[in-house]
């Protein structure tokens, strides 16, 4: 089981919290911070495994994270999940990101949590690890896309879109997570 | 003019969406808090909008605010609404947001039932992935139970999407409502070979879980995972299989041999490192399973052991320290293999990375021998002088301790060498571990005879120094070192050299400054090496220093007597007493030491934490009978007893009572024997008090338990950090004291065999000949019971696991009814057989047991185990017509409703209409027929199915109902117009219809339509029209056209530019035995009279050969109902709203409804859109709101079938075809 996925950026501010336990808002808040400082004082070449990630249900816990540009990507998972398994599952969503937001950089998650979530329910559900195939995970994505938008053009042309208006791109040059990552590991393709 | 304040409303309340949102958070990062709080402001001002696209936004907002850690649950009732939505867009906001914030808690969970069920059976597949998908996280039990049944059927969907989702959410619905997990198994297991790859992993995933907490009721399913093992190609579920057979092993060594081979031919093919990690993991496993001899075990080991070194020294560290891990498994039933790889971790205690040093720590642990102990404690101590960051150097300290005491310091060959370890440990800087060290020290005194020498020295040094370095520093862990050395200088002051210097140490001022508990072990140990002192001065007939001593004592103690602590303060003033009347007598000349002495003799033992339990009550003893009569108020004399035990239990210093009593004891034992049995400050002498019944010469023999890997444990102390550290040259110092008194030992002591021990090293001691025997000491004290059960009292097993236990315990030991009320014995009993074969087969033990437990039902099932054989068939008919009445049974307790009928149908569709069908409504239609052919035999010949005579009683008045039932559907399909169910029978028949407001259209022999009027959250003069089609034909239908005459009060809403008489195109083809829904817009002007419209369908009908038109002609019936919204309303909204008076009443009363009240309730809101305000008992307060804005206010009472409603609405007419309509409703029933 998956206890829950955080992305949070360099300075600890969340980007995407899914907890598939209920917590207080408080309680996330503090996990959330206390992953980031577990997570973020570790060096770059270290291996991405880390134990006793307290907050979350107790020793058969391990924090399964990569870190991507100013994102890092934390899976918190029990012992029923192949460590390599989940390494590859965040690249996979990593990807899955990337295609969707076409090279995908912070500002994209800041701006479109809903939109990330959306892609992320394509591929956990409940905690469970739903489907691993990126192409399957984005065709699915954008047909639930397509349809939105379908609906919005039909009924609601008065007002703005709701989350599809592709946000002031100002930012935009910054490098995309997937520019800066280092070599893909990805164990589990073959 | 409405619709222009909304759109105003619109306009100025989009101002700011999600994305404004975070832009304004981004740009107020100084006001962050403050500027939020107007956006919540803001939120809370869209909320009351009407606009669900204005509340869905906002609800959006709050998701994102939710993660910024705001609590946003005052909006869950915003988010059902947004939920509820009829578009997708929204939908999705809502339930992304209930994921988020929803839980067991809230509320109005409880609202969304219906929402949901209705979600998951729309036809458009994206609906239903939404709700699966928000269920998953919010699902409680009331839910679980009350969708179980529709989630079910949705793992036989026709889409792969829906039926993964359906499939993996089961794991969820399992764990709030474990009664689903029997009835829902057989078709889990079905979807393990489903065709589609994504269901089939959900299926692996969903059991593996399952299996992962109750391993041994899956071994039944090893042959099934053992095939798609072999066979499947897919990594992930590869990976997953094979961890279920890593936990599967233990409990079937027979499956493990078989693994063997197919696990290493997947080693050595296998490119991918996680596939190949997780074959070493259960290979390893295997071989644990497999302890004794196979054949080429070693070879499959050795492979393990290689695969893992190569992992080991991958420059990757995630695959170094995943070897480490797996390597650390290998390491516990043969670590010999790994012992030879010691090289490598001791270079990974040198990796950058925290985690591999901790996980090569780990290994260590199991590594060590009599022979490498020492060199190995050597490198962790030059880790710790160069270890940074006190948490990992702390981990350090505690592994070199647990390295070295672990099974009851089995590797030590020399404790000096380990008192010296422990005496270097202390110097370290700010350790949490102070009391660990001291621990340590206390047990290894006390049980190591030979050492106490030894190690008193090396505490009094200790003592001596400490002094000189603890003024600065208040809070130090490490201080509670003193403890340890304090209690060892005193209870072993015979072997100090010098302890009138000790004694001085101890009772410096600065002393006061360590913590109360440490000072009062000061204390009470000075006053035994006062003690001490005495009687060597005594010896000397050196009265002059007798005397010096007692007024040292006189001299220090006061300091002690003002201490602020109890304990502290009550042993100083009881010993300086003591030491003034003594001083008194040595003023007379008087010998006291000897008395002085006797105040600290006896003999001490380490005692077990558990030696208590283990002591065996005698026989004749009742610990439960009264020794006196209780007083009428028992309590408190019960009481105090208690209170001395919880207090006892925690552990002191044994050392304290155990003297205390030894002392008592020796003057009274005879007379209290009896109360000793029941005073628990005996820790010691009660044993053998008692042992005194059956060996009497071994009075004093205390318990002890020879289970040491619990090491002595000094509890209660206070943490602190930072001590002072020992300068370099007291180190050396004490070095060169250690080798003095060493050599000395050496050569004074007896010569004890250290044959290689040269003095000078004594850290560095590699000879591991000095052998100090703890185990011969304890053992003759180990006389008493032995250990047999003490880790099971103290797991804690989490809720999860409990849950899950229930039904699968069911499920091997077939107690099953008691759970399902007893009409349901039949639908039990069909399942066990069918999973129970296969058990048998599996394993006879357990079957065994359960035939001893159930030879009754066995009887029964043998029977039907005939039959079963005769008619497979007929038992997978059964099954899923069986389990949904279970689901209704529990149903039938609770709020919502569903009819057995229902729910036959239902589930029945799944091998039914497993061809196709979209929505249960349709799948209800096609199964029907079925039902008919599979039910009639019942009531005609009912002796073909022989378990229906055993739940006879029961069920015959349900039989009944459906016999009617049947009836109805004979007469109507004879009609040539068979109902849905949903509709047909929902209103009219059935005592707890199923709750869909789908009906009938029209029907013919080729096609069939069903539909649902809702009107338009968004649009106040739109009403929705959604119709499901259903091909009934063989043919395939084409070209739908919908058409309706208009009438002047209601209008097909028709694209721009077609004609007031143009029919809609319907959107789709309908291949044979397919269903499908198309929505229609309808615009109404005056929606307070109920209207019906005539329509056509026209359709070709295209078969192989020719292609016919075909028309069917059907009349929309526009309920006043369906211009309601369900809308939700707080009770100080409601009261308000009534209050204003604008309302005009009526009222209606029913006769005879013979329901439960909370299914009239369920039936009003489902049926009629309105919600529940407020219930008390029997009454209700209920709104409702027209899509144009009417309130609709219902109070509904019920008292002996009867059920009045009074009725309030701005709109009479409104009102009074409402409350028709609701009368109908009823009179149906």
């Amino acid at each position: 089981m998956i206890k829950a996925i955080l992305i949070f950026n360099n300075h600890g501010k969340p980007r995407l919290s899914k907890f598939y336990e209920h917590y207080t808002e408080d309680t996330e808040q503090q996990i959330i911070r206390e992953t980031f400082h577990l997570v973020s004082k570790r060096d770059e070449n270290v291996c991405n495994f880390l134990e006793g990630g307290l907050l979350i249900g107790g020793s058969d816990n391990k924090l399964i994270y990569r870190h991507y540009a100013t994102l890092y990507f934390v899976f918190c998972v029990d012992s029923s999940e192949s460590e390599l398994g989940i390494l590859d599952l965040i690249q996979v969503f990593v990807e899955t990101l990337d295609k969707c937001f076409e090279n995908v950089c912070e500002l994209d998650l800041i701006f479109h949590m809903d939109k990330v979530h959306n892609i992320l329910a394509e591929m956990v559900m409940g905690g469970m690890v739903l489907e691993t195939n990126m192409s399957e995970i984005i065709t699915q994505a954008e047909a639930q896309s397509k349809m939105e938008k379908s609906e919005i053009c039909a009924f609601l042309s008065l007002c703005r879109p709701l989350s599809f208006s592709v946000p002031d791109r100002t930012g935009r040059r910054r490098p995309g997570l997937l520019e800066l990552q280092h070599a893909p590991y990805r164990p589990s393709r073959t | 003019m409405a619709l222009k304040i909304v759109k105003g409303s619109i306009d100025r309340m989009f101002d700011k969406n999600l994305q404004d949102l975070v832009r304004g958070i981004r740009n107020h990062k100084e006001d962050e808090a403050k500027y939020i709080s107007t956006c919540i402001d803001e939120i809370k001002q869209e909320l009351k909008q009407d606009n669900i696209a204005v509340k869905a936004n906002a609800v959006c907002k709050l998701t994102y605010l939710q993660m910024l850690g705001y609590d946003v649950s005052w909006a869950a009732f915003n988010i059902v609404e947004v939920m509820s939505s009829s578009k997708f867009t929204y939908k999705r906001i809502g339930y992304l947001a209930a994921s988020q914030c929803f839980h067991e808690g809230t509320d109005v969970i409880m609202l969304t039932t219906n929402q949901i069920r209705k979600d998951l059976s729309s036809p458009n597949q994206y609906d239903t992935g939404v709700a699966l998908t928000g269920l998953s996280c919010f699902v409680t039990p009331d839910l679980a139970r009350d969708l179980a049944n529709d989630i079910m059927t949705l793992m036989s969907h026709t889409k792969p999407y829906i039926r993964k989702k359906a499939v993996l959410i089961m794991y969820k619905v399992f764990l709030k409502y474990p009664e689903s997990l029997r009835p829902a198994f057989p078709r889990l297991k079905e979807k393990l070979e489903d065709p589609d790859p994504g269901v089939q992993s959900a299926a692996v995933n969903v059991i593996c879980e399952l299996a992962r907490r109750n391993p041994k009721n899956y071994l039944s399913l090893a042959p099934l995972f053992f095939k798609l093992m072999t066979s499947s190609t897919n990594n992930w579920v590869l990976i997953k299989i094979i961890k279920l057979f890593g936990a599967l092993t233990p409990l079937e060594p027979r499956l493990g041999k078989k693994l063997i081979e197919p696990l290493t031919n997947l080693i050595h093919s296998t490119s991918a490192m996680s596939l190949l990690y997780e074959c070493v993991n259960t290979v390893i496993a295997v071989l644990i399973s497999l302890s004794s001899g196979m054949p080429n075990h070693s070879a499959s080991i050795q492979l393990c052991v290689q695969k893992l070194r190569i992992l080991i020294e991958d420059s990757d560290q995630n695959l170094k320290y995943l070897g480490l891990l797996a390597m650390s498994k290998i390491l516990k039933t043969h670590p010999k293999s790994v012992q030879s790889h010691k090289d490598l971790i001791l270079q990974c205690l040198d990796d950058k990375d925290e985690s591999i040093r901790l996980r090569a720590l780990d290994l260590l642990y199991g590594m060590v021998s009599k022979k490498n102990l020492m060199e190995i404690v050597k490198k962790l101590m030059l880790h710790v002088d160069k270890a940074e960051g006190t948490t990992y150097r702390d981990e350090l300290l505690t592994k070199i301790i647990d390295i070295c005491s672990q099974s009851n310091y089995q590797y030590i060959t020399n404790f000096e060498w380990y008192i010296s370890i422990l005496v270097e440990l202390t110097r370290l800087e700010g350790t949490r571990h102070g009391h660990l060290i001291a621990s340590q020290m206390l047990d290894v005194a006390i049980r190591v005879k030979a050492i106490r020498a030894f190690a008193v020295a090396q505490m009094a040094t200790l003592l001596d120094n400490a002094h000189l370095l603890t003024g600065n520093t208040q809070r130090n862990g490490i201080c509670e070192v003193l403890y340890a050395a304090a209690w060892i200088c005193g209870e072993f002051a015979e072997h100090l050299e010098d302890p009138m210097l000790t004694l001085e140490a101890m009772l410096r001022p600065k002393v006061a400054t360590l913590p109360g508990h440490i000072q009062a072990v000061y204390v009470q140990n000075a006053a035994k090496l006062f003690a001490t002192v005495l009687q060597k001065h005594e010896g000397e007939t050196d009265s002059q220093a007798a005397q010096e001593t007692s007024q040292l004592l006189i001299d220090r103690l006061p300091l002690f007597v003002q201490s602020a602590n109890l304990e502290v303060q009550e042993r100083a003033s009881c010993i300086l007493q003591l030491v003034k009347y003594i001083q008194k007598l040595q003023q007379k000349n008087v010998e006291v030491a000897e008395e002085v002495t006797a105040l600290f003799a006896g003999e001490l033992n380490p005692v077990a934490p558990k030696a208590q339990k283990k002591v065996p009550i005698p026989e004749g003893l009742d610990l439960d009978a009264w020794i006196n009569e209780p007083p009428s108020e028992s309590e408190s004399e019960d009481e105090k007893p208690k209170a001395v035990f919880a207090k006892e239990e925690p552990k002191h210093s044994r050392s304290r009572h155990t003297e205390v009593d030894e002392k008592e004891l020796a003057r009274r034992r005879e007379a209290r024997k009896q109360e000793q049995a029941n005073n628990p400050f005996y820790i010691k002498a009660s044993p053998s008090s008692q042992k005194v019944y059956d060996a009497p010469g071994v009075e004093h023999i205390p318990v002890v338990q020879i289970d040491l890997s619990v090491p002595l444990k000094v509890p209660g102390m206070p943490m602190s950090d930072q001590y002072v550290k020992l300068e370099e040259e007291r180190r050396q110092k004490e070095k060169a004291d250690k080798k003095k008194k060493e050599k000395k030992k050496k050569r004074e002591k007896r010569g004890k065999g250290r044959k290689g021990d040269s003095g000078p090293e004594s850290e560095e001691d590699i000879t591991p000949a000095h052998h100090v025997d703890i185990v011969t000491e304890e053992m003759p004290e180990n006389a008493l019971p032995s250990d047999d059960d003490d880790k099971d009292p103290n797991d804690p097993h989490k809720a999860l696991d409990i849950d899950l236990d229930k039904p699968l315990a069911d499920s091997e030991k077939l107690p099953v009814r008691t759970h399902r009320p007893e009409v349901l014995k039949s639908p039990a009993e069909d399942r066990d057989d069918n999973t129970i074969p296969q058990e048998t087969k599996k394993k006879s033990s357990k079957d065994k047991k359960e035939k001893k437990k159930d030879k009754e039902k066995d009887r029964k099932r043998s029977k039907e185990d005939k039959k079963k054989k005769k008619k497979h068939k007929d038992v997978e008919e059964e099954l899923p017509e069986s389990l949904p009445e279970e689901v209704v049974q529990s149903e039938e307790t609770k709020e919502v409703a569903v009819p057995p009928t229902s729910a036959d149908v239902v589930t029945v569709s799944s091998s039914a209409a497993a061809a196709t069908v979209d929505s249960s409504s349709a799948a209800a239609a096609e199964s029907e027929p079925e039902e008919l052919k599979d039910t009639e035999p019942d009531d005609t010949k009912s002796s073909k199915h022989k378990k229906k005579k055993q739940k006879k009683e029961k069920e015959e008045k349900e039989k009944k109902k459906k016999k009617r039932h049947h009836h109805h559907h004979h007469h109507h399909s004879d009609a040539g117009a068979e109902d849905s169910v949903q509709n047909g029978t929902v209103e009219d028949e059935e005592p707890l219809p199923p709750m869909s407001n789908y009906s009938l259209l029209a029907e013919n022999s080729y096609i069939k339509m069903v539909c649902d009027i809702q009107g338009n959250h968004q649009d106040e003069s739109k009403v929705v029209v959604s119709v499901i089609f259903e091909n009934k034909s063989d043919s395939f239908l084409k070209s739908m056209e919908f058409n309706v005459l208009d009438s002047l009060n209601s209008k097909l809403q028709r694209p721009d530019g077609a004609g007031p008489h143009d029919g809609l195109t319907v959107p789709f083809q309908l291949p044979p035995g397919v269903s499908n829904e198309a929505r229609f817009v309808f615009s109404v002007q005056s929606i307070v009279m109920p209207q019906k419209l005539k329509g056509t369908l026209t359709f070709i009908v295209k078969t192989d050969e020719s292609s016919t038109h075909e028309k069917l002609d059907f009349k929309l019936h526009f309920t006043c109902t369906s211009y309601l919204i369900t809308t939700p309303c707080y009770s100080d909204a409601y009261a308000k709203l009534l209050e204003s008076g604008d309302l005009k009443g009526s009222s209606l009363r029913l006769e005879g409804v013979n329901m439960p009240f909370h299914h009239l309730l369920a039936r009003i809101c489902f049926h009629h859109h309105f919600s529940v305000v407020e219930r008390i008992d029997s009454c209700a307060s209920m709104y409702s709101r027209s899509i144009q804005g009417h309130h609709v206010c219902l109070l509904v009472k019920s008292s002996d079938q009867t059920v009045s409603i009074d009725a309030k609405c701005d709109e009479p007419s409104l009102l009074g075809n409402v409350l028709d309509e609701i009368k109908q409703t009823f009179s149906k029933c």
